[in-house]
């Protein structure tokens, strides 16, 4: 039992500890803040010292291999950005700072263990970890928004976490076996590929994990949790749940439920379509700029979902790359609003007019986040769109792409239209906005992230394409 | 390896914007200057391209090549060949005139020129382009800074007509999209000189040609545009701020054009041919309609931004009626025309700024209070009708005559007979308009308004010389535009 292997998760729980030791005993709160972020970089050392051993533990159970500790890294990044810009919100959580960190960092243990595992019912409780984790945190404001955030993610995760749960039990059933290989195996030597049954497994597994990566119509919990939760918590949640849920549907999809690909593919490309299209043209009547960002990632979600519709080695590493560029993106988007709107106490978007004026870099640096999510080049945004429309048309998903570039022009209504806002219109105040150093920080380097991958996208591609090679050929 | 010409080209001005973005203080001079300094650096340049391009070599030339995105096969490939070199300096210079033409330009004035340059660095990058992802990305780089430049510094509907630029030229790029990643699949790379060669019109069904035709052929005939795809562009001509007019009209709409001319008559010829009546048909609507409703505007600059649509319809007809002369007519009437609306809107933007007035009926008479340009305006106005001498005459000459006498589309003499009576609407809308805007019995409630000031003096004379050069002799440009449109005709057997 090689106990190094879980070095970055069990140094990331013991983290989580200390901060929580940590916020009892000291009076000086940012110390807290400091020590979490700083304390990140042990877990991160470990895992890129993981990174080429392939091994197994736990009977199969656990695996450390490129696509694992990509994620894991890729976790550690997005949980440090957070807490970077999240250290002057955190004085809204008054006395309970200490567990705000914790509760993240926790979170971000769950979707590591959830990206490292071949085994359905360590999936399960990793899901479990990181949801509950997350249920807390959506409600930590304790105002009526929060609370009503909180309680809808619960129940409803509750309700998914339960699907999948029966999804995995049938899956279970038909196979013998709950580890992801063994049950490929099954599927395709014991002719149990045409079983109704089998199918209805698949639906339900679709059913579960299309909650967590906000596929409709799976959605519905998105808007008001991402309205409702603090800023940092839906900036997390946006990306690195999303992340975690696709990371888990590869893993899964690709490993356990190869053979049944034909099935499953024209599932997600149907969904893919429709989460899109709602997504986007919902997104055009929001006026609440968590809320219409709520919507822009259902939408992306869609993106993502062509390239798992194109069952190619190139799709899965679009997937890859997209989460990637995706996780930027967002996170500078989010970072920014939480600087905004932590300081105009507002939400709207209509608050945000002439923020040019007011906060010019960062509202610059919104800018070019939004143009990033709509796809318009140099940014990283871009390079992930043509990279995962190439996958889809190369493995003859001609009408899914028509539809996606069609939802692009789409989105670009909504974005641009918060652009024309930040740029155009009439500040609401003369007040200068300002912002914490550390805010500044975190917001600098997912800029510079979003336009470096948008000029250079090898610097990812790379890497992501290394770590989809992991997961097992299915249409040559 | 010898100098990157084309890549310093391309990038000094967004190299410019982003000094100008980051120039301290709010000193509204230093920004200009700094503006006009790289765009004219970025001109002289291009200049020297033009004058040591080799007018005897086929091919691209200043070839930049280096690997990119190698696992898509994307390559970072840059050059220029008679089709491109004349639309390359068209824009420096029409760049170079937007600065001056911008100079009183006092709202938010740092932000202005910093768009306006990265705007030039997309149009230059298009049109330097050799890889079909490179150039579909310096495509949509220009979207957002016309965005900006529209809203923030237009008048009338600018928000609306913003949007709606925006919004049309990204369906057209989502269709030239799918189309470029369609083609890269059946290809197997984005190299346009490589997929030029391939002749693929043989090798791929007819079915996946004629798709990737037409989706490709989307996105261009929205930007040129094409009837039924022009409606955006009255407005965001109308409603944009002079200077983007000038580059708008002047070099925006050529990166249409150019886009059939490279990819669609260069790599699918045969499927251009199948289709050239119908489009060839389009064509003659465009012109038609656009001079019918040109005829009807009452607002001076409305009227120079519908002419556009009747005169692109002459750039579409000389590339799809597919013969060597009529193409070198459709390439020289781009920059013909990009050299003469750019005049006509600059000048409109004159008369606006001295007399605060840009509908017809409330002008009049103004050939007494401002003869400088009344005279320049009048030369414009010739030579978009396209009076002998000028550049307009040379190129729509060359069109109509080579359609005419093209071979490889059934019944094109009687679409090039129509076309040719466009001439004669164009005759009227303009003659029409400098009757009733300059002639006539002077209005007293413009007494004393002021003539053109020696900056303005400059830059118009400069483009009327220019004008007047390429209509004289437009052999300076027509050697340089056959050598590169030859070899995409080759293929056609012509």
């Amino acid at each position: 039992m090689n106990l190094y292997l879980l070095a970055p998760e069990i140094s990331l729980c013991a983290l989580a500890v200390v901060v929580i030791l940590l916020d009892l005993f000291v009076g000086r709160k940012w110390i807290v803040g400091a020590v979490s972020i700083a304390g990140l970089v042990v877990p991160a050392v470990f895992s890129v010292l993981l990174w080429g051993s392939n091994q197994t533990a736990f009977g199969g159970a656990l695996v450390i291999d490129q696509f694992a500790v990509f994620f894991k890294l890729l976790f550690v990044a997005i949980a440090a950005l957070v807490l970077l810009s999240s250290t002057d919100y955190a004085r809204r959580f008054d006395a309970f700072r200490g567990e705000y960190y914790a509760l993240l960092l926790l979170a971000t243990t769950g979707m590591m263990l959830l990206a490292s595992t071949r085994e359905l019912i360590s999936i399960y409780v990793a899901l479990e970890l990181t949801g509950i984790s997350l249920y807390v945190l959506a409600g930590f404001l304790k105002d009526s928004k929060s609370s009503e955030a909180g309680l809808k993610y619960l129940l409803l995760g509750a309700v998914a976490s339960a699907v999948l749960l029966y999804g995995i039990a049938l899956v279970f059933g038909l196979t013998g076996t709950t580890d992801l290989g063994e049950i490929a195996t099954a599927i395709s030597a014991g002719g149990i590929m045409r079983s109704p049954a089998l199918l209805m497994g698949i639906v339900l597994l679709v059913a579960g994990f299309g909650f967590k990566i906000a596929a409709v119509p799976f959605q519905m919990w998105v808007p008001d949790v991402y309205e409702g939760a603090p800023t940092p918590v839906t900036a997390y949640l946006s990306v690195a749940s999303k992340a975690a849920g696709f990371a888990v549907i590869l893993r899964v999809f690709y490993e356990a439920l190869g053979p049944a690909s034909v099935d499953w593919s024209t599932i997600f490309a149907v969904l893919a379509a429709i989460t899109m299209t709602v997504g986007n043209v919902v997104a055009i009547a929001q006026h609440n700029i968590k809320r219409m960002l709520g919507y822009s990632s259902i939408a992306q979600a869609g993106y993502l979902m062509v390239g798992l519709a194109a069952v190619t080695s190139t799709g899965s590493s679009a997937v890859v790359f997209f989460l990637g560029c995706y996780a930027l993106t967002n996170l500078g988007a989010f970072i920014a609003i939480i600087a905004i709107s932590d300081k105009i106490d507002s939400d709207e978007i209509a608050d945000y007019s002439g923020m040019i004026r007011r906060a010019p870099m960062l509202a610059l640096a919104l800018a070019l986040c939004l143009i990033s999510l709509t796809g318009i080049p140099p940014t990283a945004g871009f390079m992930a769109k043509i990279y995962i429309f190439s996958a889809g048309v190369n493995s003859g998903l001609l009408w899914l792409v028509i539809i996606a570039v069609i939802n692009s022009v789409i989105s670009a209504v909504y974005y641009l239209r918060v652009v024309k806002v930040i740029f155009l219109g009439k500040p609401v105040s003369e007040e200068r906005v300002s912002s914490p150093r550390s805010l500044q920080t975190a917001l600098s380097l997912a800029c510079l992230g979003v336009l470096l991958l948008g000029v250079y996208p090898w610097l990812l591609l790379r890497v992501a394409e290394t770590a989809a090679s992991v997961l097992p050929t299915l249409v040559p | 390896m010898s100098f990157p010409y084309l890549s310093t080209i391309i990038f000094l001005p967004v190299i410019g914007a982003i000094i100008i973005a980051l120039l301290p203080g709010a000193n509204p001079r230093r920004m200009k200057l700094t503006a006009a300094v790289f765009t004219a650096v970025s001109f002289v340049l291009s200049l020297v391209v033009f004058f040591t391009f080799d007018r005897g070599l086929a091919g691209p030339q200043f070839v930049e090549r280096a690997s990119w995105i190698p696992s898509i096969n994307v390559q970072y490939l840059m050059g220029v060949d008679g089709l491109s070199l004349p639309l390359m300096v068209l824009t420096t210079l029409l760049g170079l005139v937007a600065v001056f033409v911008s100079w009183n330009i006092n709202l938010r004035v740092k932000e202005y020129f910093a768009w306006l340059l990265l705007l030039e660095t997309g149009i230059l990058g298009v049109f330097c382009s050799l890889d079909l992802i490179l150039f579909f990305i310096f495509w949509e780089v220009e979207l957002i800074p016309m965005y900006m430049l529209i809203s923030i510094w237009g008048s009338g509907r600018k928000e609306y007509s913003a949007l709606k630029f925006v919004l049309y030229t990204l369906v057209g790029s989502a269709m030239m999209l799918t189309g470029i990643l369609l083609l890269y699949f059946q290809a197997g790379t984005f190299d346009m000189v490589v997929l030029a060669g391939m002749g693929l019109d043989s090798v791929l069904t007819s079915l996946m040609a004629s798709a990737i035709f037409f989706l490709i052929f989307i996105g261009y005939a929205v930007k040129l545009p094409v009837f039924p795809f022009h409606t955006w562009l009255p407005d965001a001509h109308t409603d944009a701020p002079t200077a983007v007019s000038v580059i708008l009209a002047g070099v925006l709409l050529k990166m249409g054009g150019y886009g059939m001319i490279r990819v669609l008559l260069g790599i699918f010829p045969g499927t251009a041919r199948d289709y050239a009546p119908i489009i060839v048909a389009l064509a003659v609507i465009g012109v038609l309609y656009g001079a019918a409703a040109t005829l009807r505007q009452t607002d001076l600059k409305r009227l120079i931004a519908y002419s556009s649509v009747s005169h692109m319809g002459f750039v579409l007809l000389g590339i799809f009626a597919l013969s060597q002369v009529s193409v070198t007519g459709a390439v020289l009437q781009m920059v013909s025309h990009g050299l003469i609306t750019g005049l006509l809107f600059a000048m409109v933007g004159l008369v606006y700024e001295k007399t605060h007035e840009r509908s017809i009926p409330k002008l009049g008479g103004l050939a007494r209070q401002m003869p400088v340009i009344v005279v320049v305006f009048s030369v414009a106005g010739f030579a978009a009708l396209g009076l002998p001498s000028t550049s307009g005459f040379a190129a729509e000459f060359l069109v109509f005559l080579g359609s005419f006498s093209s071979t490889m589309v059934a019944g094109i003499q009687v679409y090039t007979i129509l076309a040719i009576l466009g001439v004669v609407l164009g005759a009227g809308y303009i003659l029409w308009m400098l009757k009733r805007v300059f002639y006539g019995p002077p209005k007293e409630q413009y007494d004393g308004v002021p003539d053109a000031d020696r900056r303005e003096k400059i830059y118009t004379f400069a483009l009327v010389a220019l004008i007047m050069l390429i209509g004289i002799y437009p052999a300076v440009l027509t050697d340089i535009i056959k050598t590169g449109v030859a070899p995409l005709l080759a293929a056609l057997g012509l």
